[in-house]
């Protein structure tokens, strides 16, 4: 059963209908805000919390935990930051939310800051994003008009929200390192603890949230946390933008229910995998950083956190590369590995050293240029990188080259054994 | 990370055009007092577009000058963050080619042959007549609608060699090709008939504000009055 209609959060998310003002409150937006404010910040915490909603960047943590870790007394204003640095390869979502679908993510702001006891929202779109970001602000200049936000609007919760943007450096999408170029710096990783909800935007108390966290918030409060929560499954409750590339006949963003069977996604909204189902080789299921799921394994996998990390994957953001048996596996990581050495901010050696090390050798493998002894030294090369540095972005580029290295050891070593043999040839 | 270092050749100075200025003094006042020194990834931004699509050096000791930071910070940010160009890029058209993965399994590398062809065998060099450039970049979130490229504010989706031939042969004419999708498909829509949205009570308005019967006080019909009484008909 697919999800219906009547339960999409995201109705306008291939812009096919007005994106502005007029068309959001026909499809029942800023219904009800004041109401929901009047309930007070812990009510909205709490339905948050009841829908069991998990934070839709990549970490899953749950939403309505984080916000209420904010402190509630603190002389020193509060911040919701919200991460549009949308960069994982693979994700393509916050993109059609902030352009077609705009004043979900400026009611959600509104709403969530309410609950943190924020005044000041800053949205931080990543700086290729510019016409959505000109979409983006267009929505938020109609809200700000409408009185919806800003100083003594119509819902009595003072609320200011701006856009800021970066300049090309995927890192950004780590919250600190978010911060760091907010405050106008590079955007290098900060050591945590102390976490940003003590010691964030400008040394104040900061919640950083996905765009999609954010936006499905309003439609929670609406329809009721045991509505969400009674959507996918039990702790990977509610609804999801799944993002489908790679080689399938229909590329596509959908909404679906979570803990969707990934077969029936790819079949029922994707026009099948090119070339049909048994073409297919692994499915990379949550962004470049998750580690690949062979073929084998796809058949009765369901997308969802946990099912994910039982099989050493991950949902990540709900971004599926799929590979046919006609893709080069290898060199489909080396790509990644290369993006991974490309992003790291240079700040950890083992990450700036590591990364480049382990694309050279995956370039090397990928034309069989190497020694079989090579495959078990890059694991454990990329094992002494994960873990070992300030911020995730080592893991990322780690776990896909064990994923690699997991599932299709044969691969490579077939590799080697033509490249060997071939250059035996040519020598005699 | 990437070695980026300044252009050798430099103007001499730089300023804002008025329009500029005040805009940049905008943008300033979105932060908090003290804290201008957010607004440097905009204004060296606005300073990129002033100068033809490359950052000069004199850009960032004057822009660091206005926000009261140390030059260093300055270089620091425009070496560190990609999108500044640091040197010169094509008057008509500077191509930046999505070359990760999920764009590299739908053929981005063809792409990428377009441009060695038609523009130069490098990138980041300007073609012979110094109206194109190109570059690889890194993911830039359509990967939905691979392969694509991104010239200057727009992205071009859904691209195969030959259309994307079709859209350099059109900035050369000096005329702007139409972007987004290039095979006629609204934004990332799956393809064909669409398999979602297509309940039109979603789009009617008649399923506003069913969700107050959850709520007993709002039962009555009493207002829950915020959103705006002049669209509220219309809902």
């Amino acid at each position: 059963m697919l999800l219906e209609d009547k339960d999409r959060i995201f109705r306008n998310i291939y812009g096919l209908h007005d994106s502005g003002l007029k068309g959001a409150l026909k499809r029942g937006s800023w219904d009800g805000t004041k109401f929901f404010i009047d309930k007070g910040h812990d009510w909205i915490i709490h339905e948050v919390k009841t829908s069991g909603l998990r934070g839709r960047g990549g970490a899953g943590f749950p939403t309505g935990l984080k916000w209420s870790f904010m402190p509630k007394a603190d002389p020193r204003p509060s911040y919701l930051v919200i991460n549009a640095d949308e960069s994982e390869p693979g994700s393509c979502k916050d993109r059609e939310i902030m352009r077609n679908d705009p004043h979900l993510l400026i009611e959600g702001a509104l709403l969530a800051a309410f609950a943190m006891r924020a005044h000041t929202c800053y949205i931080y779109i990543r700086g290729e994003f510019i016409r959505e970001r000109e979409r983006l602000q267009r929505a938020v200049d109609e809200a700000y008009a409408a009185k919806l936000i800003g100083k003594n609007n119509v819902h009595g919760w003072d609320f200011d929200l701006y856009l800021a943007h970066g300049a090309g450096a995927y890192i950004c999408g780590e919250e600190t390192a978010l911060l760091e170029s907010l405050e106008g710096r590079k955007g290098q990783p900060r050591l945590k603890p102390p976490f940003p909800a003590n010691v964030g935007l400008y040394g104040a108390p900061t919640t950083i949230n996905n765009v999609e966290s954010i936006a499905v918030v309003p439609d929670i409060l609406r329809r009721g946390g045991n509505w969400f929560a009674a959507l996918g499954l039990p702790n990977n409750t509610g609804t999801k933008l799944f993002q489908i590339s790679g080689h399938v006949n229909r590329p596509c963003v959908v909404e679906e229910e979570m803990g969707i069977p990934l077969r029936q996604l790819i079949d029922e909204h994707c026009g099948g995998v090119r070339g049909g189902w048994n073409n297919l080789m692994a499915v990379i299921p949550g962004g470049s950083s998750m580690p690949l799921i062979p073929a084998d394994l796809c058949e009765t996998l369901t997308m969802d956190f946990d099912s994910l990390t039982k099989l050493k994957s991950g949902m990540g953001t709900a971004a599926i590369i799929v590979l046919d048996k006609s893709a080069d596996v290898v060199k489909a990581i080396a790509r990644i590995a290369y993006f991974y050495k490309h992003e790291s901010c240079g700040q950890c050696t083992p990450c700036r050293e590591g990364t480049g090390w382990m694309w050279r050798v995956l370039e090397r493998m990928a034309r069989g240029e190497a020694e079989k002894s090579e495959i078990d030294k890059l694991f454990d090369v990329s094992k002494q990188i994960e873990g070992h540095t300030i911020c995730a972005l080592g893991d990322a580029a780690a776990w896909p080259v064990q994923g690699l290295i997991r599932h299709f050891r044969p691969e490579i070593e077939a590799r080697i054994d033509a490249y060997q043999a071939a250059h035996k040839e040519a020598a005699q | 990370m990437a070695v980026r270092r300044l252009h050798p050749d430099q103007p001499h100075d730089f300023s804002f055009t008025p329009e500029n200025l005040a805009w940049a003094n905008e943008t300033i006042a979105k932060y908090p007092p003290g804290k201008q020194a957010s607004a440097i990834i905009p204004l060296l931004w606005r300073a990129q577009e002033q100068s033809n699509g490359w950052l000069p050096e004199p850009a960032l000791r004057y822009v660091a000058d206005m926000l009261d930071v140390a030059y260093i910070r300055a270089y620091e940010v425009a070496t560190f963050y990609t999108m500044f160009q640091l040197s010169p890029v094509g008057a008509k058209a500077h191509v930046q080619v999505c070359g990760t993965t999920p764009c590299q399994l739908r053929g981005a590398e063809g792409l990428i042959e377009v441009c060695k062809r038609r523009i130069s065998e490098h990138p980041h060099t300007l073609s012979e007549d110094g109206q194109f450039s190109w570059e690889e970049v890194e993911c830039l979130g359509v990967c939905a609608n691979a392969p694509m490229v991104q010239i200057f504010k727009d992205t071009y989706e859904d691209l195969t060699p030959e259309s994307l031939d079709k859209i350099l042969g059109a900035f050369a004419r000096g005329s702007a090709p139409k972007s987004g999708s290039q095979i006629g498909r609204k934004t990332s829509e799956p393809e064909g008939a669409p398999t979602s949205l297509v309940d039109p009570e979603l789009y009617d308005g008649s399923t506003v504000g069913s969700w107050r019967a959850r709520f007993p006080e709002l039962r009555d019909g009493a207002p829950a009055g915020d959103a705006p009484a002049s669209d509220k008909s219309e809902g």
